[in-house]
């Protein structure tokens, strides 16, 4: 599935998106937030505060019990401030 | 209904006369402008860049111009998002909403802004003096929201 990042969730990490593979045992958007975390120290930072961070499953807005399988694209980014 | 996501700036009278012209069942319009400040929190702002996710920033403005849709008789709105680097005074974004009366058109600006705040795939990181920082969500903007999910309507007191 593609990954993709905003704003500061972007900067920290060092890159707007990639490609991953997750193990089987990642269920849900928050246990792919935990698996992400240990791949490195930029992911560690990006999702340091993991209750700021908000996610999209292809184009839509998610909690972080919702359930990856199936996903296209995730995106991962902090709280929006348009308008 | 029209979603519009743009470098470039918009022009509020001729996005008026598209949803107006050749009709005569409008009577009212309402619009919103939203304009890059020169200040925040007393620090100079030099220019503000606004990073949004393609896609899904038309789709998550469409539904909630739908949900307005839903909830007032509306005949015809204009949503327009500017992206990219943006100086103070330049516009950045646009919502126009019609209708045959003035409440439904003041009420569906209203709510489609206060959703665009929070719940649209946008954020605004601001170069000031001192350098550049991510805009923070501010607990107003927030509280915009819980009111319109509690009581369908907005209470006097928004502040």
């Amino acid at each position: 599935m593609k990954l993709l990042y905003f704003a500061w969730v972007r900067e920290r990490i060092g890159k707007p998106d990639e490609e991953i593979d997750p193990p089987a045992s990642v269920r849900t958007v928050g246990e792919l937030v935990s698996w992400l975390s240990g791949r490195g120290e930029e992911y560690a930072f990006a999702f340091e505060n993991a209750k700021v961070i908000r996610a999209a499953i292809d184009h839509t807005h998610v909690k972080p019990d919702a359930a990856i399988a199936g996903a296209r694209e995730i995106a991962f980014f902090p709280p929006m401030t348009g308008g | 209904m029209t979603v519009r996501l743009q470098r470039e700036d918009f022009d509020i009278g001729a996005e008026i006369a598209r949803l107006t012209q050749g009709r005569t069942d409008i009577g009212a319009v309402a619009t919103f402008t939203g304009i890059c400040r020169g200040s925040d929190g007393g620090e100079r702002v030099i220019a503000m860049t606004l990073e949004h996710y393609p896609g899904m920033a038309e789709a998550e403005i469409a539904r909630h111009v739908a949900e307005a849709e839903k909830r007032w008789p509306l005949l015809g709105v204009t949503v327009i998002h500017r992206y990219g680097r943006l100086v103070p005074g330049e516009n950045v974004v646009l919502v126009v909403t019609t209708s045959s009366h003035r409440e439904v058109a003041f009420a569906a600006a209203e709510f489609l802004m206060d959703y665009l705040k929070t719940r649209a795939p946008f954020w605004k990181k601001e170069e000031c003096s001192g350098g550049a920082d991510w805009v923070k969500v501010r607990q107003v903007d927030n509280a915009a929201i819980e009111r319109w999910q509690q009581t369908g309507r907005r209470p006097e007191a928004a502040e």
